[in-house]
């Protein structure tokens, strides 16, 4: 049990979770008190003294079924149990029988796959969880190929198991015979919820299939083996320009939170930073409830002032999900600057301001810029150059000494001139100037890149693969 | 030391007697608190029952909740201890005749011109009490401090007088909204808990045991509805407390089966922003437009 839990706290370390040295003997001494046979309660024992943050507890439960997936008798992994399930499948068969009034003889072999998905449709329709269960157990070992040894990952596996089940058109047949059986016709509202319902039906049923190949692959592999395979980077670590739609879909989640937590840094530094000058007045006023002595000096509140916040941001392909990121975390925060101005390009520019004005959905906002800003010039490939030097003629004028200008992109500029003039010329009539740089360090200046020649005229050029970088910038920045 | 709960189960059913519908994390972790003696950090989106887990611990032990509200600027006279100077001086001018001094000396540093405040209370009660930090993201990461040798050791040092250790150890909860990152030290000495929504079952289940009178199919639908309406990406979703706040509506207007437009109508209640309300009843009621 010791070497199986260190070998877990080592695996949650790997992963980028703070475990320290108390959290974990805190871990040791609560499982103490835990019945080791209650899975969730174990589970929870461990989190509750390893896990402090809410964001790793995604990162942690993948860890978590990789080590201890096995155990639990519910989770015992089909082969072991061939009679039991064979039960079930009879048990199911008959229900089968029974529902359907129609006699399918044999094991489960002869189970054609029409019928399986008949099945899957039926225990989705009443949301059964012990028939999805076997069935995702089913499903995966018929469906998947899965062969001991194999070095292929979990998601080919995943793939091949989804692409038989069909369960896109899962959704729509389900919606269906649901409007046969209640005979009457739902309210769209009704019709809605109800979709909302199978959805997070066939979501779980999905989370089962993953968690089926996922225990598989742990008892052909080992755990160790798996944990290094499946693991994950943190939230705060994901790679903007590698991010999947999931990732993304979690990056945004985290934004939020995000940017209250650093309006809230900011606003807390600026108030208890350095006090202003004497406040002569104001002595004097108070003074008089000592007899005249200035007792007690008054200092006036230092006004800081806010930059003046101008982004120009690349939204070709490859750039595209980091100078969205980008956008909306400035303006999330748009009240922690004086006035944000935004420009995006690919071979043209165009500026975006106005969509973001007057409307509270940031997201919205971003999917105007994303379709209707004109940023096309003459093929739509990146050319920095051309697009600055339009920045510079038209825009130009409206820089001051107040204004910070950003940039974001890659600065991959298919071998077209840089123009790298227009960010000196701009540094000069600027408070400051930066530079975000999506990719590694490592590829900057490699193949088209030309960072570098931008960079040398600007006050900072900065990597910003991933959220912890871009936080630690902006909060800099304000 | 003796211990409150004797199973999760117990706890799940004793929360449950003061209508806390506990699911099993939080019941695990509450029970492990108890066994461990460790605080509680209880994190999770505003309106989720964080509060409301302590409160109703204290209910079902029949213990005395003691709560410190944090707020910026709060300070060990607010949260340790105080003491008493107006009664010091007094004491002093009172005996400004005799020469006795070394005996003031002594006399006006002792318990009796000790105010005590919530944390200092907590520890020193006789009685069974449950401490509440409440917003612990509130106060500066420097005063956060001031609750650590509280956390781990259940003592407070004063100078003065010594070190006053807890006669029991009180089952203690701090909730933060997350407004900023605690500190490793503050996280270290908690056992921590993240109140999400709830499920549809359980949020059900709430809607029944908190609304008096509800019917079945009404709450279910609250309930529903109300999933579908966190599922969409909205600046704020709704919280428990806005949905039993909806489902009260819902009995005041008599309304026994919600349709899109009462739903529409209604939106309001569970939603602040007016681009989210826009949002919500577009995606609700789609035979209306």
């Amino acid at each position: 049990m010791l070497d199986l839990l260190s070998g877990f706290v080592q695996e949650l370390r790997n992963a980028g979770l703070p475990v320290s040295l108390t959290e974990n003997l805190d871990a040791m001494e609560a499982v103490r008190h835990i019945p080791l046979e209650d899975r969730d309660a174990f589970k929870y024992a461990l989190g509750a003294t390893m896990v402090k943050n809410s964001a790793h507890w995604r990162s942690f439960e993948t860890v978590f079924e990789v080590y201890f997936s096995l155990r639990g008798p519910e989770y015992k992994i089909v082969e072991g149990t061939e009679d039991e399930l064979e039960q079930m499948w009879r048990e199911m068969q008959e229900q089968m029988q029974q529902g359907e009034g129609k006699g399918s003889s044999g094991g489960m072999d002869s189970l054609t796959p029409e019928e399986i998905a008949q099945m899957l449709m039926k225990a989705l329709m009443n949301g059964d969880q012990a028939m999805m269960r076997a069935l995702a157990k089913q499903s995966v070992q018929r469906f998947a190929g899965m062969e001991p040894g194999r070095p292929v990952g979990g998601t080919y596996y995943l793939y091949r198991t989804l692409r038989n089940l069909d369960l896109d058109n899962m959704l729509q047949k389900l919606m269906e015979a649901s409007k046969q059986e209640t005979g009457s016709d739902l309210t769209a509202l009704e019709e809605r919820l109800e979709k909302d319902e199978y959805e997070s039906r066939i979501d779980s049923f999905k989370k089962e299939i993953e968690a089926e190949i996922r225990r598989r692959l742990v008892a052909d592999r080992g755990a160790e083996a798996m944990a290094k395979t499946l693991r994950k980077p943190l939230p705060e670590d994901v790679e903007f320009m590698h991010a999947s739609r999931d990732e993304m879909q979690l990056l945004k989640k985290s934004l939020y939170p995000l940017t209250r937590k650093l309006a809230a840094r900011l606003a807390r530094k600026r108030r208890h930073g350095r006090k202003g000058p004497l406040d002569f007045r104001n002595t004097v006023r108070h003074s008089l409830s000592y007899g005249g002595i200035p007792a007690e000096p008054k200092f006036k509140q230092p006004r800081p002032s806010k930059p003046e916040l101008m982004v120009v941001a690349d939204i070709s392909g490859s750039v595209a999900a980091f100078a969205r990121f980008t956008l909306m975390l400035v303006y999330a925060m748009q009240n922690q600057f004086s006035k944000v101005r935004s420009f995006v390009f690919i071979d043209g520019i165009d500026e975006v301001t106005e969509y973001f004005k007057g409307t509270e959905d940031i997201g919205e906002a971003i999917h105007r810029v994303n379709t209707e800003a004109d940023v096309v010039w003459v093929d739509g490939h990146s050319d920095y150059g051309h697009a600055f030097e339009v920045f510079w003629d038209r825009y130009g004028k409206s820089i001051g000494p107040k204004t910070t200008v950003l940039f974001l992109g890659d600065a991959r500029n298919n071998y077209h001139a840089s123009q790298a003039w227009v960010v000196q010329e701009v540094r000069k009539k600027a408070r400051q100037v930066y530079w975000l740089n999506p990719e590694p360090k490592s590829y900057w200046n490699t193949g088209d890149s030309i960072v570098g020649e931008y960079a040398g005229h600007t006050d900072g050029a900065y990597e910003c693969r991933n959220l912890r970088q871009l936080e630690a910038f902006v909060e800099k920045l304000a | 030391m003796e211990h409150r709960f004797s199973s999760v189960q117990q706890v799940r059913d004793g929360l449950r007697n003061v209508n806390y519908l506990a699911d099993d994390g939080i019941a695990g972790v509450a029970f492990l608190a108890d066994r461990l003696a460790k605080p509680i950090l209880v994190e999770g989106p505003a309106g989720t029952g964080k509060t409301q887990l302590a409160k109703s611990v204290a209910d079902m032990l029949g213990a005395r909740l003691i709560r410190l509200q944090c707020y910026e600027g709060l300070d060990e006279s607010k949260a340790l201890y105080e003491w008493n100077y107006k009664k010091q001086l007094l004491r002093i001018q009172a005996d400004r005749n005799s020469d006795s001094w070394n005996e003031v000396h002594d006399d006006i540093f002792s318990k009796e011109f000790l105010l005590t405040r919530p944390l200092l209370e907590a520890i020193s009660a006789p009685d069974p009490v449950v401490l509440l930090i409440d917003e612990v993201d509130r106060v500066e990461v420097e005063t956060e401090a001031l609750l650590l040798e509280i956390l781990s050791e259940y003592q407070v040092s004063i100078p003065e007088l010594g070190t006053i250790t807890a006669t029991q150890i009180p089952m203690v909860f701090l909730t933060s909204n997350n407004t900023r990152e605690l500190s490793e030290a503050l996280k270290r000495r908690c056992l921590y808990l993240h109140v999400d929504y709830p499920s549809l079952e359980r949020e059900k289940e709430i809607v029944l045991a908190k609304v008096p009178d509800i019917t079945e199919h009404l709450a279910d639908q609250v309930a529903r509805i109300v999933r579908s309406i966190r599922l969409l990406d909205l600046k704020k979703s709704p919280s428990v407390s806005e949905t039993l706040d909806w489902a009260r509506t819902m009995m005041l207007l008599n309304i026994d089966s919600i349709d899109a437009q009462t739903a529409k109508e209604t939106l309001h209640v569970l939603l602040k922003y007016q681009s989210d309300i826009a949002k919500a009843s577009k995606e609700l009621s789609v035979d209306l437009v």
